[in-house]
């Protein structure tokens, strides 16, 4: 099994939502982040006084995919969220070892 | 008596109690989200003590018989207004006993009162973020019973009116203050300009980030100051007549020139015309229009406002130069705007306008602008020096401002033991929540991007 995790820009996060549903995943978690990469913070201007502002907000998602489907959501994804301008955010796999349903008690791919 | 003139006065000074919860939102919302509450507590301070003070003996040092040099009222001869109460009169309605102009005393008490209230309510934008409250309404009191009535009594008590003598801006020195450039506006920036050096700079003031937490705020407050503002000005007449029609017109079209003029130098210096830059006009244009609205013609008033919005736009910049911390520019809106429709009334009056006097570019000559301008200086030198020492006196003996970590940490919290936004459904402050369907999650996300997270650090 097979954690994917998502910074995405936040006005993807509908598209990227609609994407994953078509390829059957079943559920997703959803967390505001904020954070930088190349795209840096932005400035911002009140009453003439410059603001740097570091962090620029993101969403982040995480989905729980069987480790065979994994290549398929991270492309689904890739293809919704990208925009082709600087800040569209990254996509990564992490390994999992086991998963556990907390209400029946299901483990492995069966929990998914 | 007149019905109709005191109608107007009534609902004038209802217009104008509204100008400081207004002033609150204006305030409110421009500073950060740990510290919004604490602003707001100021203005609505300064509305609930004030109101008291004016009836126990401010209005009575404004507005009673002068002592002497035109420098103040008798404290005690309307000491709790008991004299200036009706009785019942021939046709079994209570007639008013003493009138001001054409309406009854009562009725321009009201109306001035919630000057008072304002003015004092408008330093407390100097010292946003550190003042605690306590020392805040001792300053209250103090400032307005030593600074504001006198000054009220010098600008706003003609001879005659409410008693046989008034003060020496008014009836000596014959300087045109409609509705309070000078005993408002100019008095408010210069005590701000003194408070932001009595009790110093923020912490991270010109280091940390210090955006406007909620500028949708600041725009309804900036709104419901130029309601408020109608009765300010308009008001000021006394009367329902044409001059408060001619004023009421003067003030609406100078505050749109002076948006527009602040707007302009932004996107010229900046690049982007602000919402921020746009209810910052408005008030800029406000405060220059409310000495000179009974003397110049609309064109005039044209003038005057675009030009305070460019000044104004460009004085807020001036606390950066010379390092003090004027949180919300008291002094780059108030001073310098009150200072500015002062002295326009020198340059631009026109006696085609209802106060009939001609400025130096109207063929008058200096002989108006330098009665304006020593009216101005000398309530500016007057209101920074006494504000100074008040200031000064209340940081010796009770402590002014707010220990660090209460600073650090939010002033709400400290000071009131309130935070004003409950930002996760997980209770305690802090954070963000995201919405529950995705339209939801969006509009949260979107909105966080502008606002909460420089104010908590």
């Amino acid at each position: 099994m097979r954690l994917v995790t998502a910074i995405i820009k936040p006005f993807k996060l509908d598209d990227v939502k609609k994407a994953l549903e078509t390829v059957g995943v079943a559920g997703l978690t959803v967390s505001e982040v904020q954070g930088f990469g190349r795209q840096k913070g932005h400035t911002e201007v009140y009453r003439g006084a410059e603001y740097q502002v570091d962090f620029v907000p993101k969403v982040r998602i995480e989905v729980l995919v069987d480790g065979a489907d994994a290549a398929r959501v991270i492309g689904v994804i890739v293809d919704a969220a990208r925009t082709g301008s600087i800040g569209d955010g990254k996509v990564w796999v992490t390994a999992v070892e086991d998963v556990v349903r907390v209400r029946t008690g299901e483990r492995g791919t069966d929990a998914l | 008596m007149d019905t109709g003139d005191t109608a107007w006065v009534l609902a004038s000074a209802a217009l104008v109690l509204l100008m400081t919860p207004g002033l609150a939102l204006f305030y409110g919302g421009m500073v950060r989200a740990k510290t919004v509450l604490n602003m707001m507590m100021m203005s609505f301070g300064a509305l609930a003590l004030i109101s008291v003070l004016w009836v126990l003996y401010g209005y009575s040092m404004a507005f009673g018989d002068d002592i002497g040099g035109g420098i103040v009222g008798s404290p005690f001869e309307f000491f709790g207004l008991s004299g200036l109460l009706g009785t019942a009169g021939l046709d079994g309605g209570f007639a008013a006993t003493s009138l001001v102009f054409t309406v009854p005393s009562m009725a321009f008490v009201a109306f001035q009162a919630v000057f008072a209230i304002i003015t004092v309510a408008l330093i407390s934008g100097a010292i946003a973020d550190r003042a605690r409250f306590g020392p805040w309404l001792v300053f209250a009191g103090v400032w307005a019973t030593i600074v504001y009535f006198p000054i009220a009594h010098w600008v706003f008590a003609f001879n005659g009116a409410e008693s046989e003598t008034g003060g020496w801006i008014a009836n000596d020195l014959l300087a045109i203050d409609f509705a309070g450039g000078t005993a408002v506006h100019i008095n408010a920036g210069a005590a701000g300009l003194a408070l932001a050096y009595v009790l110093g700079k923020r912490r991270g003031f010109g280091s940390e980030p210090m955006r406007p937490h909620n500028l949708p705020l600041v725009m309804i407050g900036a709104g419901l100051l130029w309601f408020g503002w109608f009765g300010f000005n308009a008001g000021s007449a006394i009367s329902a007549n044409g001059q408060a029609a001619e004023v009421w017109v003067t003030t609406m079209v100078a505050t749109g020139a002076a948006s527009l003029g602040w707007l302009v130098v932004e996107r010229v210096r900046d690049g982007h015309a602000t919402s921020l830059g746009g209810a910052s006009g408005v008030v800029a244009g406000l405060v220059a229009i409310t000495p000179s609205c009974s003397s110049v013609t609309p064109i005039g008033a044209i003038i005057v406002g675009a030009l305070a919005g460019v000044l104004c736009a460009l004085a807020v910049g001036l606390k950066y130069r010379f390092g003090y911390d004027d949180s919300l520019d008291v002094v780059g809106v108030h001073l310098v705007g009150g200072l500015w429709g002062t002295l326009a009334v020198g340059l631009l009056a026109s006696s085609a306008a209802t106060a009939g006097v001609d400025g130096l570019f109207y063929g008058g000559g200096v002989d108006q602008l330098w009665r304006q301008a020593v009216g101005a200086f000398a309530v500016l030198i007057t209101s920074f020096v006494l504000t100074y020492l008040i200031g000064q006196a209340i940081q010796k003996t009770m402590g002014f401002r707010i220990d660090e970590e209460a600073e650090e940490s939010g002033i709400d919290n400290a000071e009131h033991a309130e935070s004003a936004y409950d930002f996760t459904s997980l209770g305690g402050g802090g954070g963000g929540g995201i919405g529950s369907g995705a339209g939801a999650a969006r509009a949260a996300v979107g909105a966080s991007s502008g606002s909460a997270r420089g104010a908590s650090e």
